[in-house]
């Protein structure tokens, strides 16, 4: 007798990640604890988390759609809206603003054209103004996606950003 | 990549194989890497237990709670299984030691948490890092799959009879969570909510099994401690303040840094030998000494040595190790409403004296220093804040409540400068030289 492997479901997500998930929600002692992870991989290769990614998610760890969104609405790094290719976020918390944090921030509004969640008309910059990241005793820092860059002055952040356009081919 | 810094002064022992390569497993081997962990599987919890408790060392998340006597509540037998949960969390604003911990030394993370399993006889432990920490989880990740390809992970590690699993586990940015049983909501996949308690997580925590859950800091310094022995761990430290601690200095001095340095080290000395004093020749105006929900104290204050119980004493607490200074040019109400502003936009909204506490005091603050203030706002801050203390499940309320209060106290002449539609006296000073430079 042949054993058949199972259905595979329908993905929305590359091979690779839908293999990652399949790993993460048998990892731990609670399918439900893959979560936040899955939702962030999500939106890291989808550029947000989209109802699509919700559906299929909540299918994967068993939930409803509604439970899902109820924890994704919690977490700031989740977003359900799409942003610029390069995201850039300022810390003005406390030791990044004695360092000159909100000055930078609004150095970068003037250097982009955009406000506080916005996006750049061509998609590639958009700017938010976070709260601590971790780089207090290297301050002002600013994280472009997941990259840091720490130590920063108004002509650093221009270097900073010019150098994101050029890998954007802009 | 943040820079590392280096005094004589200091005693590195976390940060000891800091910029020499550690995440590497043979070099962190070389380096008398996962000795601690094979000795431990050798010779037993109770060993362990024993030495953690002569060692003094104390939670270096904030609670400043011993952590040999943590590990001792956890009840031997238990019909659930038991987990070790690392935060790693790092959201304290001023709070950057976790960050480097993870960046130079992650193995030093695995081997505190294998070590930690071991003495409470669990089989699986967590790390969890906060979402905005992905180049670092990456190393983890690395660092988690080298140690089991050695077997120093998974079945039968170090050739004993002894299973343990690791987990490395991102959040996706919350304060919040940085509190212990939002922890462990978090890894169980929910919104960032403290639980109610008791029960205490070292009887009901992660899926209902017995818990411990130690900071990053903490668990990275475990290994030291077998290492050296808990006796000589403990000399280096002052008094009920076992060894030494990451102190992340930060804001107005020479010298920011992460410097490692003894528990009980002069605040003082901290800030003018080691940060090297005030950037510009300028007057220190106040310290922050533990991260931003920590008390802030006045230049005449800060002949103090740097442990839990001497700061309580002076009425601040050593917390995360954030020392954030501040010198003359800051506006103490500006600075009070950024601090707000933070507590404000982390609080979970669970308990209502934090949600509806932080968002008056943010708005009222704002108006304040927006130069719309009235003579009444100023008691009604403090009376606010006064209101929020011990009236919520996890101390998010009290963290946003004692600065303020503090800076109410201390520095209410400059909250009376603002009344009457007078402009901020240091705005017109920030307009005419840029600190970006």
């Amino acid at each position: 007798m042949t054993t058949e492997a199972p259905m595979k479901a329908p993905t929305i997500f590359s091979s690779e990640l839908a293999a990652r998930f399949d790993k993460l929600v048998a990892l731990y002692p609670a399918r439900r604890s893959a979560l936040i992870p899955m939702l962030l991989y999500a939106q890291d290769e989808q550029g947000y988390v989209t109802d699509a990614a919700i559906e299929e998610i909540a299918r994967r760890i068993g939930i409803t759609p509604l439970d899902v969104r109820n924890v994704l609405s919690y977490y700031s790094l989740l977003r359900t809206k799409p942003v610029g290719k390069y995201h850039v976020q300022v810390c003005t918390n406390i030791s990044c603003m004695l360092r000159g944090g909100q000055e930078l921030f609004e150095h970068c509004k003037e250097h982009l054209g955009i406000g506080h969640k916005e996006t750049t008309p061509d998609g590639v910059f958009s700017l938010e103004e976070v709260e601590c990241i971790g780089a207090c005793s290297w301050a002002p820092a600013v994280q472009v996606n997941y990259d840091f860059h720490d130590n920063l002055t108004a002509d650093a952040m221009d270097a900073v950003l010019d150098q994101y356009r050029k890998q954007a081919g802009k | 990549m943040p820079t590392l810094v280096s005094h004589p002064e200091e005693v590195k022992i976390v940060s000891s194989r800091f910029g020499k390569g550690a995440t590497d497993i043979e070099r962190y081997i070389e380096l008398d890497g996962y000795q601690a962990a094979r000795t431990a599987v050798e010779k037993g919890a109770d060993w362990v237990i024993a030495e953690m408790k002569t060692s003094g060392l104390r939670g270096r998340g904030g609670a400043g709670f011993p952590t040999g006597m943590k590990w001792s509540f956890v009840p031997k037998q238990s019909e659930k299984p038991k987990y070790v949960l690392v935060n790693g969390d790092e959201s304290e604003p001023g709070t950057c030691k976790d960050h480097l911990i993870f960046l130079h030394d992650p193995h030093t993370v695995i081997e505190g948490t294998i070590i930690a399993g071991l003495a409470i006889g669990a089989k699986m432990g967590f790390i969890y890092l906060r979402g905005e920490y992905r180049y670092l989880l990456e190393i983890m990740e690395k660092a988690i799959a080298d140690a089991y390809a050695k077997g120093f992970l998974g079945k039968g590690i170090f050739g004993s009879q002894i299973d343990f699993d690791i987990i490395s586990h991102t959040g996706a940015g919350a304060y919040e969570v940085g509190e212990e049983s939002a922890l462990m909501e978090s890894l169980e996949g929910k919104r960032g909510i403290p639980r109610i308690k008791p029960p205490f997580p070292a009887v009901v925590g992660l899926y209902g099994g017995p818990t411990v859950i130690n900071n990053a800091e903490t668990i990275a310094t475990v290994p030291h401690v077998l290492r050296m022995g808990g006796e000589a761990y403990a000399k280096i430290g002052s008094e009920r303040n076992g060894g030494t601690r990451l102190f992340c200095l930060s804001g107005h001095v020479e010298r920011p840094g992460v410097y490692e340095l003894p528990m009980g080290y002069n605040l003082k000395k901290m800030i003018y030998e080691i940060g090297g004093g005030i950037r510009g020749g300028r007057q220190l105006k106040a310290v922050v000494p533990g991260g931003s929900s920590t008390p802030v104290l006045l230049p005449n204050e800060i002949d103090i040595g740097m442990d839990f119980d001497q700061v309580g004493k002076a009425g601040s607490m050593l917390g995360s190790g954030g020392v954030v200074v501040l010198d003359e040019t800051v506006c103490m109400v500006e600075f009070a409403l950024r601090t707000i502003k933070f507590y404000q936009h982390e609080s979970c909204g669970w308990c209502i004296p934090c949600r509806e506490g932080t968002d008056w005091l943010k708005k009222t603050l704002t108006r304040f220093h927006a130069g719309a203030g009235v003579a009444k706002d100023i008691d009604n801050i403090r009376y606010l804040a006064e209101n929020m203390l011990g009236r919520t499940f996890c101390p998010l309320g009290d963290a946003a409540a004692m600065p303020t209060i503090a800076f109410v106290k201390k520095f209410r002449q400059e909250f009376e400068d603002h009344l009457n539609g007078k402009p901020c006296a240091y705005a017109k000073q920030k307009m005419q030289e840029s600190v970006l430079v």
